[in-house]
């Protein structure tokens, strides 16, 4: 008689995934594959190659930087610095491409960015202090020092040799687009293909397990936080060549649109598992609302408050998920 | 005594996560006021039973009825509620409290709101009933997992539950702990307490329980007295087939001659041992025979580099180490620990057994840091295989596995990529009988590959039926060098309690 009674509720346990789990794993995708179909129904200039370009263009420098920040917190690490380090890169880079030459500009960015993001990683190591503190204290300095090479002034950047990066298009694609899915793609393969990335995940998961497994769990560390300062530096130079100014106060705010859209994505917050397509995805997903707001012509304050009512619902979500294990 | 009707009867309770059923068709009556044992292997779904009861699972057919009433929604809340208290194999406690806070946790005497006095007085009375002897001050993330234990039981003692659920009570404890528990365990049920004592050690269950249900592979195979068992009827019940619980056969002692793998001279830590001198020569097993507490895991852990040393030398493979020696540089030399506690310092548990198996010896399946794939599985595949790890897919999820699972897991990453030294704190602990003797082979296995082995464990018929030779140890420090084909544990505790009380004399005699 029991058997009667369970089998209408057992009937959907055949899936091998229920669709809660579905919803967590995939949520973001759901949601995006809807705004994508809403959007499209409600307006017409949405579906179009152009439109769907320039929110991928637009999204480039958020997307790198959110690419990077994915190793740092499955690594179990986090990120504050990003938009100082952004801010310092864009100053940076506009200063020498006027002063020293353009095009070593355009390599200076990711390679400051990768010297205070690979400070950050010595100090939180060195000193065994938790990565929130340190690149909150760090992105003061960061952001203090980007002030001082500029003096607070903008620098404007109108040198063709360095637009091009942010401006420039081969075919129908920017460059920066380009860019960013050629580094979406290194990121990928460092992070699965690698012993690295390997070593990024057991360092997130379980530091003392890697630890006696002979991992250099401190390298491990530096090395995400270097790329995350590279990532960053490389956002702020395609940012500064596209609007032709440099100013220091560039990237305010955006280490938080970042890590939002990790988390939003579906990497875990508490390290150890994540990928780098869920922040892509993240990063698409805010873009799209977005999009859809300036399409809509809405108050953009319902924009904030959208945005932030996903990525709460998200959350919740995942934090279902793991609670039933 | 136990005529009275059961305290948790459970009726065809079946569970599953995903598609892998854990219980099937669970019944059983646990009657008030008994001590009630669940046993079979790693994996029979005794723990599951456990967390069914005690609100952490909820059934997903069948019922459950707590003192005759149904239970439907179920949490650990309102278990505790109802008088049901779990102790965990996986302990639950605030690390950065002290034992009184632990203890009473939840329930601190208040006046609305703000704390008060009371607790301390609270704590005495309950240590008559429990006689621990633990420092009510002491903060928890300082003690060792044997005490953490003790603090955990208090803490169901003081919520005066009326069922107490103890999954493996007693494998961090000593013979002597043990044997206070199951003092305890029968004052508990003088009170009326129901227990159910979720166990691997079948003497404890022959000396203490009243009861016993034999489980496997997720279904109960029987619910007798416990008088009329033996060893041997609940082992043949657990395996379904009879079995008897032998040793392996120890390969060759290595020559005297032999250089040694490692070797300490008059070793001292900042962790408290003194006087340590001790070699282990390749593919040889070499026990650390002492009670919990004895400086068994602190040897190990300045063998690994994980503590300082002081004074006296420290060579691997003949090159002494100097004061940089640290865990990276040990494990560069070949030094390996396979930790006590495989959750929290051996496995990743947000990865699977691929990655987890691999984690040692990236290098060896990697090419210019790129891991090559086909040989990963290949590899994790040939390692499931090995140790019959169960389930055997490539990318499980071990997070989910049985004790003894995780431990093989644990295991592979090691045996992949032979090291010189394998440290082994605890191999078998809170593992099942047929894992139990997979891991006693796998260190019989790399002993004659040529692996030096340093075997530590709380039961001391394991330690001494595996090893050549042996270190007896009280009080951080060695005090005999024995050859453990020769021992038996008989002699070797009389020798450990006769160290020990000579120990206490020369500390009452020296302050005068």
């Amino acid at each position: 008689m029991s058997v009667v009674q369970n089998s209408p509720g057992s009937a959907p346990r055949r899936f091998s995934v229920s669709p809660g789990d579905f919803a967590r794993d995939y949520g973001v995708l759901v949601i995006i594959a809807l705004l994508l179909v809403g959007l499209s129904l409600i307006s017409d200039s949405f579906l179009t190659a152009r439109n769907l370009l320039n929110i991928l263009n637009q999204s480039a420098p958020l997307a790198i930087i959110a690419c990077a920040l994915t190793l740092v917190i499955i690594g179990g690490g986090f990120d504050l610095s990003t938009g100082a380090i952004f801010g310092v890169a864009s100053v940076s880079a506009g200063w020498i491409a006027i002063n020293v030459d353009p095009y070593l500009a355009i390599l200076t960015g990711p390679l400051i960015g990768l010297l205070l993001g690979c400070i950050n990683g010595v100090i939180i190591t060195g000193f065994g202090v938790h990565s929130f503190l340190v690149t909150l204290a760090t992105s003061l300095v960061y952001r203090g020092v980007a002030i001082l090479i500029t003096g607070g002034s903008l620098i404007p950047v109108r040198i063709a040799e360095f637009s091009w990066v942010g401006r420039g298009r081969i075919g129908m694609v920017n460059v920066a687009v380009i860019l960013f899915l050629l580094f979406m793609v290194v990121m990928m393969v460092v992070l699965n293909r690698t012993t690295f990335g390997r070593r990024v995940f057991a360092v997130g998961g379980n530091e003392e397990a890697a630890l006696l497994s002979g991992i250099r769990t401190n390298m491990v560390k530096i090395a995400t936080f270097s790329l995350s300062g590279m990532a960053a530096g490389l956002a702020g130079v395609i940012a500064v060549s596209r609007i032709s100014m440099a100013e220091p106060q560039a990237g305010t705010g955006m280490e938080f649109e970042a890590i939002a859209a990790v988390i939003l994505g579906g990497t875990s917050i508490m390290g150890g598992a994540g990928a780098i397509w869920r922040s892509v995805a993240g990063v698409l997903l805010m873009a799209l609302i977005n999009n859809g707001f300036n399409i809509l012509n809405v108050n953009p304050f319902f924009k904030d408050l959208t945005t932030g009512v996903i990525i709460v619902v998200a959350v919740a979500l995942a934090a279902s998920g793991g609670k039933r294990r | 005594m136990t005529g009275k009707g059961p305290a948790v009867r459970l009726r065809a309770v079946a569970k599953s996560f995903g598609d892998t059923r854990i219980l099937d068709d669970i019944t059983i009556d646990f009657r008030a006021g008994s001590v009630h044992a669940l046993v079979g292997e790693n994996g029979a779904g005794k723990s599951s039973v456990g967390k069914i009861v005690g609100g952490y699972y909820s059934a997903d057919e069948g019922s459950v009825e707590v003192f005759g009433k149904p239970v439907t929604r179920f949490s650990p809340r309102e278990a505790l509620g109802r008088g049901i208290a779990m102790i965990h194999q996986e302990l639950q406690l605030v690390p950065e409290l002290t034992v009184l806070q632990n203890v009473f946790l939840g329930l601190e005497s208040n006046t609305a709101g703000f704390l008060g006095r009371g607790d301390l007085a609270r704590f005495e009375t309950l240590e008559q009933t429990c006689a621990f002897g633990l420092d009510p001050h002491a903060k928890v993330a300082d003690m060792r997992i044997a005490e953490r234990q003790k603090v955990e039981i208090m803490r169901a003692v003081a919520r005066e539950a009326r069922v107490i659920i103890m999954d493996e009570p007693t494998s961090s404890l000593t013979e002597d702990e043990a044997e206070r528990l199951h003092q305890l365990i029968a004052r508990l049920k003088a009170r009326g307490v129901t227990v159910i004592y979720v166990s691997h050690f079948l003497d404890h269950i022959l000396a203490t329980c009243d009861r016993v249900t034999i489980m496997r592979d997720g279904r109960v195979i029987r619910t007798d007295d416990i008088a009329g068992e033996t060893k041997q009827s609940l082992v043949d019940s657990m395996l379904g087939q009879a079995s008897d619980i032998s040793w392996p056969e120890l390969p060759a002692a290595p020559a005297r001659h032999i250089a040694s793998v490692v070797q300490m001279e008059n070793v001292a830590t900042e962790t408290g041992l003194r006087d340590i001198s001790l070699q282990v020569r390749p593919g040889e097993i070499v026990g650390l025979i002492g009670l919990v507490g004895s400086g068994r895991s602190e040897v190990a852990r300045a063998l690994f580099g994980a503590d300082r040393i002081t004074e006296g030398t420290y060579s691997i493979m003949g090159v002494q180490q100097n004061s940089r020696l640290n865990v990276t540089r040990a494990v560069a030399q070949g030094i390996a620990l396979v930790p006590e506690d495989r959750r929290k310092q051996g496995l990743v548990l947000t990865q699977t057994t691929r990655p987890n198996v691999s984690l040692a010896s990236l290098g060896k399946i990697s090419r210019f840091g790129f891991i090559n794939p086909r040989k990963e599985r290949r590899r994790t595949a040939e390692m499931i295989d090995h140790f019959g790890i169960v389930p055997g897919k490539i990318d499980g999820e071990v997070a989910f596995y049985s004790g003894g699972n995780q431990q093989k897991v644990l295991l592979s990453k090691w045996a992949v990529e032979k090291p010189r030294l394998l440290i082994l704190d605890e191999p078998s602990r809170g593992v099942d009988i047929g894992a139990r003797q997979r891991i006693h082979e796998f260190i019989i296995e790399m002993a004659a590959s040529g692996v030096g082995v340093l075997l530590i464990s709380s039961e001391l018929e394991e330690v001494i039926n595996l090893s050549h030779r042996g270190y007896l140890m009280s009080e951080g420090q060695i005090f005999a060098e024995v050859d453990c084909r020769q021992l038996t544990v008989e002699t070797a505790l009389n020798r450990i309690f006769r160290q020990q009380g000579a120990a206490a004399r020369t500390k009452e005699v020296s302050p005068q």
